[in-house]
């Protein structure tokens, strides 16, 4: 089963609608204590880091977050779980969950006719194997509504890069943590292939600390 | 570099899928949930579910479409027609859209644009104008005046003042419908598109008058627009959303081919 984190923070039936179509079982839970027992953890999220972190300490959830990674428990971040998943995020200048080392700055471009938010259908580069990504291709576009972006400390992080005048993180990980900016869940078949991968990973053949 | 997006908009009335000619002659021709499901499989972009249905008795039937879309197809869509306050808005994603479609009822309220922007997020908030051509005067000094109720009704509001306007309350897209192209399939009205993606800083969809995939590539070109909405293109058989793709991505266009 796999347990999808409830923090208040927007996607969360569009990722459980995603995984009935696969067949694949989940639920929603706010509740720490099921968080820890889960086969698998999916960490989502639309909205503001700040208020995020707020509702995720009152509910406890930071803390099971963390030992849930300790304990090796597969998680997956999406977007803003992505993003409040680094240890600080300059949207409303937070500290954050920590299970990677890094920040998350806004966008600042010099075309001004790119748009912020960054947001649409566009290509990825895996730079990094990883048995979540495997099924993607060089020509899979996937989903991205976002203004800031993921930058872990260490680059051995980085899993896939994505380009918007700069070439920011779309994908990071580290042991049994993977965590995409885009949105899987709107991304077609080719983000249904990383949500079923996901639900196979084991976490260990993953990258090490 | 974000690919254009090509949407299909699909006219729901009564649940089923209807073709509308300059908002005049409607008729059903299909089921909107099967048709949606056929041009994802063909790699559109984005959905748009309009809601024409004209008695409010049957306004739940749209909610009963948009779940079912939302447990089928996996890309992002948007509903609109009907929504008149936060609340309708709020359910519309609730059952699965991504985003809300606003129209006459935010010309009639414009802080239903603040109001559903802060519940649900700039992103999920579409501001969806008609425009029609008329003689550019102090009111309106564009030329391009914003209409309702399928053009049967003026406002007195230039269109470029509107489309700032919706910017600043919130709007996270904006698109433009001409009135005059609409469902003539002689193109865009591709000044108009310029002039409001020129204009505002968020993405701008041209909408109204698409009937050839040269008509696309104009309005993402010469037009400046991020996205391009077609339905009778779609809708009664004469191109595949894989056709049109191939021929804007031969034409140097970055769309999304999987």
């Amino acid at each position: 089963m796999i347990a999808i984190v409830d923090y208040g923070a927007g996607n969360l039936t569009s990722v459980k609608r995603a995984l009935d179509y696969l067949e694949i079982e989940s639920f929603i839970t706010a509740d720490p204590g099921e968080l820890l027992s889960a086969e698998r953890i999916i960490f989502p999220g639309v909205g503001h880091a700040a208020s995020a972190m707020r509702i995720l300490n009152q509910r406890g959830l930071h803390t099971a977050l963390k030992e849930a990674f300790n304990s090796g428990i597969p998680i997956m971040g999406i977007c803003l779980g992505t993003q409040i998943i680094l240890s600080h995020s300059d949207e409303g200048g937070t500290g954050c969950v920590g299970l990677i080392e890094g920040n998350c700055p806004k966008f600042c471009l010099k075309d001004k006719r790119l748009k912020i938010p960054h947001m649409g259908w566009d290509s990825i580069k895996v730079v990094k194997e990883h048995p979540v990504l495997k099924s993607v291709k060089p020509e899979d576009e996937f989903y991205f509504v976002h203004s800031y972006y993921p930058q872990p400390s260490d680059r051995e992080s980085v899993l896939a890069e994505c380009e918007y005048e700069t070439v920011f993180p779309a994908v990071i990980g580290r042991s049994s943590l993977v965590a995409t900016q885009f949105h899987p869940e709107k991304s077609g078949p080719a983000g249904l292939r990383i949500l079923e991968a996901f639900s196979t990973w084991d976490g260990l053949d993953g990258l090490t600390c | 570099m974000l690919s254009k997006r090509l949407i299909s908009c699909l006219d729901v009335r009564n649940g089923n899928l209807a073709k509308s000619v300059k908002f005049v002659e409607t008729r059903d021709i299909g089921d909107p949930v099967t048709t949606a499901q056929r041009y994802y499989e063909e790699g559109i972009d984005e959905l748009v579910f309009y809601d024409i249905t004209a008695s409010s008795d049957n306004r739940n039937i749209i909610i009963d479409v948009v779940s079912e879309v939302a447990s089928k197809i996996f890309i992002p869509f948007s509903v609109g027609g009907g929504l008149r306050t936060v609340e309708d808005c709020t359910r519309v994603r609730l059952a699965g859209a991504e985003k809300v479609n606003l129209n006459t009822a935010a010309v009639a309220c414009p802080d239903l644009i603040n109001q559903a922007s802060a519940a649900l997020g700039a992103q999920a908030v579409v501001l969806s104008m008609d425009v029609l051509s008329v003689p550019a005067s102090a009111q309106i000094p564009s030329g391009y005046e914003i209409v309702t109720h399928g053009g049967r009704n003026r406002t007195g509001i230039d269109a470029i003042r509107w489309a700032l306007e919706g910017q600043e309350r919130g709007a996270g897209e904006l698109v433009v419908n001409s009135i005059d192209a609409d469902g003539t399939k002689q193109g865009y009205e591709i000044k108009l598109t310029r002039k409001i993606a020129d204009s505002v800083s968020i993405p701008v969809i041209a909408s109204g008058g698409g009937g050839k995939p040269e008509h696309l590539y104009d309005a993402l070109t010469e037009g400046h627009a991020d996205a391009v909405l077609i339905a009778s293109m779609l809708h009664f058989g004469e191109y595949t959303v894989k056709q049109i793709k191939e021929y804007l991505r031969s034409r140097g266009i970055k769309v999304r081919i999987s």
